[in-house]
């Protein structure tokens, strides 16, 4: 029953956006940094504060009603509090500045976590709530730092993910009244494809036996190369670096030819989704054993090579490749 | 909202629902408080240990037990006493199921309903302040089921600071509430004061030795404001109520006989014009300085000179009068009030009757057996506030053996003994003495002042007043109650008397302007602005005028700091100077930094070129040369900025073309 409730609220909402977008305030993606004031920002009474109105019409009835005046100034003294409630929820609202807005690597199915960056501010500004659908998070900001907030959603598919309205509210201090305002920023987050789970083991297992075998027969220096600055440090060499007083490092594309091929089309018999996720684990396997691999994916060819770029190029274009009906 | 409560808030809430519920503790049955607030603290200590919540088994039949209860001892839900007993009740059971921040927020709710009810009780300025108090406490708790607080050192010390704030910057607004919204000119349900229990007041009944819970009550009763010179202390005598018919132990005033005619005064000069205050006595009578000549409005002269007021007085009130105190009140007695004023029970107080014959048979006129009685009490008598206990013949005993009393053993034995004698009399209560408020000029009257007089009855002479307790104590008519009362408590000490009656002009103030501030007084007000024969529409329009203004003001103040970014004061120079150029015809491009901007400008103005550079190169060293420029340096090129006066030139230069 509630969630039939729920489900054609939003079903509601979403009608009313589209058709009356002056009147519900959708807004557009726009740039960061966005910045809340007074245009906005809107207001309404909580439930809450609708029965706080409601229990003060009754105070007043009953001061009014026995004539008693100590009475009715303390019945005007807690509706003016409750009053002045809202300048001080508007204020911990109004010139909010979100600057930046990050997130981490995510696969299909885990949880993205979305960094916002807020400008600093000249106040603390304290209990607000950031809400995307079910994600919602509480948050302070400190006066005078920028700050990060985190806010984790759910992710179902790979693609481009546009986090879209994110609901910045607060109901300080006492709850009385729902102060909020929308953040649209024009920022997608690419999802990587989901890893599929067990994935069986790298396809051509014995490339890299193959490989330790001729270094153990004595070719010392094959497969290293000297340091250059963009070379990631897991790649240097260490003990034979030690051994020749200068850097070096393993060299990737020393090795390409035994690199090991990710194929697509090689994975037949599996839908188009299930050799997305196949692959990707297999990405993420040869990764972390350090191994230099080749993606073939339909109209692309993605390596060979090794390491964090190789990584998210392959990921990357995993996560774009068209869906199955598309 | 789905969260769970934390500890700290809900013992905050707790907290500020027991204070609420300790503001109604005078008048709740020992039996709901102790209830409340072991269930208050059970429920504190079971959470503290991560109890469960409270089954609505328990829940339930609590609600039904407290209604039941209140039920068997009131009678009705419904009224001011057994509502706020409810209340309470309901709020500490409330407390109990409370486990989500939106539990709380009703309870608060709640709690700020069951707060104002306190002061149908209570209207005392110290009480109100009491009460904001409380309310602090209860916004203080709404503060603090905010989910992510600024201050998590000191967050009740922060809370507490909010809630403060929160109602200091409210105050305009309530100050506006409280002198706008209109007022019913008749309640809406009920008869406020019907539903009341009897306050401690004089009553229209009197016992020998029933007036001791009045006489230590150091509240005040009344405050008189004279035109002119207030009469001397001797002379400060308040009639309330005049009691006729002695029935062996008590003295009252049957209202069935009625009185048959007004009693004729005839006035001897001495009149006094005055105005009195009178607390909320839930009684009809109104007492007035010694023989009251006129009846204020909505009350009533009585028959034998007191004045009855058309209503209880529920609330203060406030009226005015004239009196005087030399006077000849009924110099001819008709044959009922004789007979009336002369009864007494058969069968009582014999020796009382033997003494009374005696004098008269020495043949005595009617001022010798006076003046032999009022020698007995000063001969052998003791005032005194804990008198021993009097048996059935009340003024025997008191007259042969205990021989120690107040005003009201004295009056009443008095006026026995006259009429065993044969002489009219009768016995009139109110109060006598009062502290003279030399700051806000007027007499302050505690119920303590409460006294009990006689009159007797002479030919020709009427009615005179003789004070029996006169003849004991004369302390007690000289300087007032405070003086004869011995009782050594630490509350009679001098010096904190004297204090209490000095702060009782705050009390007086409070009573005159907040209490009494009614619908006369709100037009009152309005007319002073110029409205003239305001209703309670035009009182609405002002309260809305009064409103709007308060929010737009509190607008601006919420928007403040957005409608002015505060610039660097750096930043704020440059773009002066940037501005001079301008003027000059140097307009800065956006590609364009500092030292462009000066090898363009150097040659377009050539006259000021060397305070220019200076200025420039004085800028980027400032601007890029330290994190943090040194205040005073900055201060010094704004100065410099400000100084500066660039030629003005007609037209800008034609710019170079960058495309060759």
């Amino acid at each position: 029953m509630a969630a039939t409730i729920a489900d054609l609220r939003a079903r509601t909402l979403a009608y009313a956006e589209r058709r009356l977008p002056a009147l519900t305030r959708l807004r557009k993606a726009e740039p960061l940094p966005i910045r809340l004031d007074r245009r906005r920002i809107y207001v309404l009474p909580t439930g809450f504060g609708v029965s706080f109105a409601l229990l003060l019409f009754v105070m007043l009835l009953g001061a009014l009603n026995y004539g008693n005046n100590p009475a009715l100034l303390l019945t005007c003294l807690f509706g003016a509090a409750g009053g002045a409630s809202l300048f001080g929820g508007f204020r911990a609202m109004n010139g909010l500045s979100l600057t930046q807005l990050n997130a981490g690597e995510c696969h299909a199915g885990a949880p993205l976590t979305l960094r916002l960056r807020f400008a600093p501010t000249a106040r603390t500004r304290p209990s607000l709530r950031l809400r995307r659908d079910d994600a919602e998070t509480a948050f302070v900001l400190p006066a005078g730092v920028e700050s990060d907030v985190a806010l984790t959603i759910a992710t179902t598919h790979r693609g481009w993910l546009r986090p879209g309205r994110l609901r910045v509210s607060t109901d300080y201090p006492l709850g009385l009244f729902r102060i909020w305002s929308w953040l649209n920023p024009d920022t997608d987050f690419l999802v990587y494809p989901a890893i599929e789970s067990p994935a069986p083991a790298l396809p051509g297992g014995q490339g890299r036996e193959n490989e330790l075998a001729r270094a153990g027969a004595g070719e010392e220096h094959a497969g290293l190369r000297d340091y250059r600055a963009t070379d990631p440090p897991r790649l240097i060499a260490w003990k034979a670096s030690a051994r020749h007083d200068t850097l070096l490092v393993h060299d990737a594309e020393h090795r390409s030819d035994d690199a090991l091929v990710l194929d697509y089309s090689a994975l037949t018999g599996f839908e188009h989704e299930a050799r997305i996720r196949r692959l990707t684990a297999w990405v993420l396997a040869a990764d972390a054993a350090q191994r230099s691999y080749l993606l073939h994916i339909p109209g692309a060819i993605i390596g060979p090579g090794v390491g964090t770029a190789q990584r998210h190029a392959c990921l990357r274009a995993l996560a774009l490749l068209p869906h199955a009906h598309a | 909202m789905r969260e769970r409560l934390g500890q700290r808030p809900f013992e905050l809430v707790a907290i500020a629902v027991a204070a609420t519920i300790a503001a109604h503790l005078e008048h709740l049955p020992p039996w709901l408080w102790i209830a409340a607030a072991v269930a208050i603290a059970a429920r504190v200590w079971a959470r503290r240990r991560d109890a469960l919540p409270v089954a609505a088994w328990i829940r339930f039949p609590a609600a039904g037990l407290l209604l039941f209860a209140v039920i068997a001892q009131y009678g009705t839900v419904f009224g001011r006493e057994p509502g706020s007993v409810l209340g309470c009740g309901l709020l500490a059971l409330k407390v109990l199921e409370t486990e989500r921040p939106r539990d709380a927020r009703v309870a608060i709710g709640f709690a700020g309903f069951v707060l104002m009810s306190a002061l149908l009780f209570v209207q005392a300025l110290w009480f109100t302040l009491a009460v904001s108090t409380v309310l602090v406490l209860l916004l203080a708790a709404l503060v603090s089921l905010q989910p992510a607080p600024a201050h998590t050192e000191h967050p009740l010390r922060h809370e507490l600071q909010l809630g403060a704030i929160l109602l200091a910057c409210g105050l305009p607004l309530a100050a506006a509430g409280f002198i706008l919204i209109p007022r019913l000119g008749s309640p809406l349900w009920g008869a406020p004061g019907k539903d009341t229990q009897a306050r401690t007041g004089l009553s229209e009944r009197m016992e020998p030795g029933a007036l001791t819970d009045l006489l230590i009550d150091d509240s005040p009763a009344f405050r008189v404001r004279f035109d002119r010179a207030p009469p001397l202390p001797p002379q400060r005598y308040f009639r309330a109520i005049v009691l006729w018919d002695f029935d062996g132990t008590s003295w009252t005033r049957d209202q069935r006989k009625g009185f048959l005619r007004a009693e004729a005064a005839q006035d001897n000069g001495a009149r006094i014009d005055y105005t009195i205050t009178l607390e909320p006595t839930d009684r009809r009578w109104l007492p007035a300085l010694d023989l009251p000549l006129v009846a204020p409005e909505g009350a009533r002269l009585g028959g034998d000179r007191v004045l009855i007021a058309d209503e209880v007085v529920s609330q203060p009130r406030e009226y005015r009068t004239r009196s005087t105190t030399r006077y000849t009140l009924s110099p001819v007695l008709t044959m009922q009030e004789r007979a009336r004023a002369l009864a007494l029970p058969p069968g009582f107080d014999p020796r009382t009757h033997a003494l009374a014959e005696g004098w008269r048979a020495d043949g005595s006129d009617d001022a010798t057996i006076v003046r032999n009685a009022l020698d007995l009490f000063h001969r052998s008598f003791t005032y005194t506030l804990s008198p021993p206990l009097l048996g059935r013949n009340s003024a025997d005993d008191f007259l042969f053996s205990t021989r120690r009393g107040f005003c009201e053993h004295y009056a009443s034995a008095f006026v026995v003994l006259m009429r065993a004698a044969g002489i009219p009399a009768r016995v009139v209560t109110g109060y006598q003495g009062g502290w003279w408020n030399q700051s806000g000029n007027y007499l302050l009257v505690r119920n303590a002042d409460a006294h009990a007089w006689a009159e007797v009855w002479m030919p020709e002479r009427g009615w005179m007043r003789v004070d029996p307790t006169a003849a004991v104590s004369p302390a007690r008519i000289e300087l007032g109650a405070a003086a004869a009362n011995d009782s050594a408590a630490w509350s009679q000490s001098a010096w904190l008397r004297s204090l209490r009656n000095r702060f009782d002009v705050v009390n007086g103030l409070w009573t005159r302007t907040i209490i009494r501030f009614d619908a006369l007084r709100q037009k009152g007000l309005l007319t002073s602005f110029g409205v003239t024969d305001p209703n309670q529409g035009d009182l609405l329009l002002a309260f809305s005028a009064v409103l709007g203004t308060i929010l737009l003001l509190a607008t601006v103040w919420a928007l403040r700091d957005v409608a002015k970014p505060h610039a660097d004061a750096l930043d704020q120079a440059w773009a002066q100077l940037g501005r001079r150029l301008a003027r000059a015809g140097v307009a800065r491009r956006a590609n364009e930094g500092p030292l462009d901007l000066l090898a363009r400008a150097r040659s377009a103005l050539p006259a000021v070129a060397g305070s220019l550079t200076e200025l420039v190169q004085n800028y980027v060293a400032l601007r890029y040369g330290a994190v943090e420029p040194a205040p005073e340096r900055v201060r010094s090129f704004t100065r410099t900025v400000r100084n500066f006066r660039a030629p003005r030139r007609v037209s800008e230069p034609p710019v170079p073309d960058l495309q060759r």
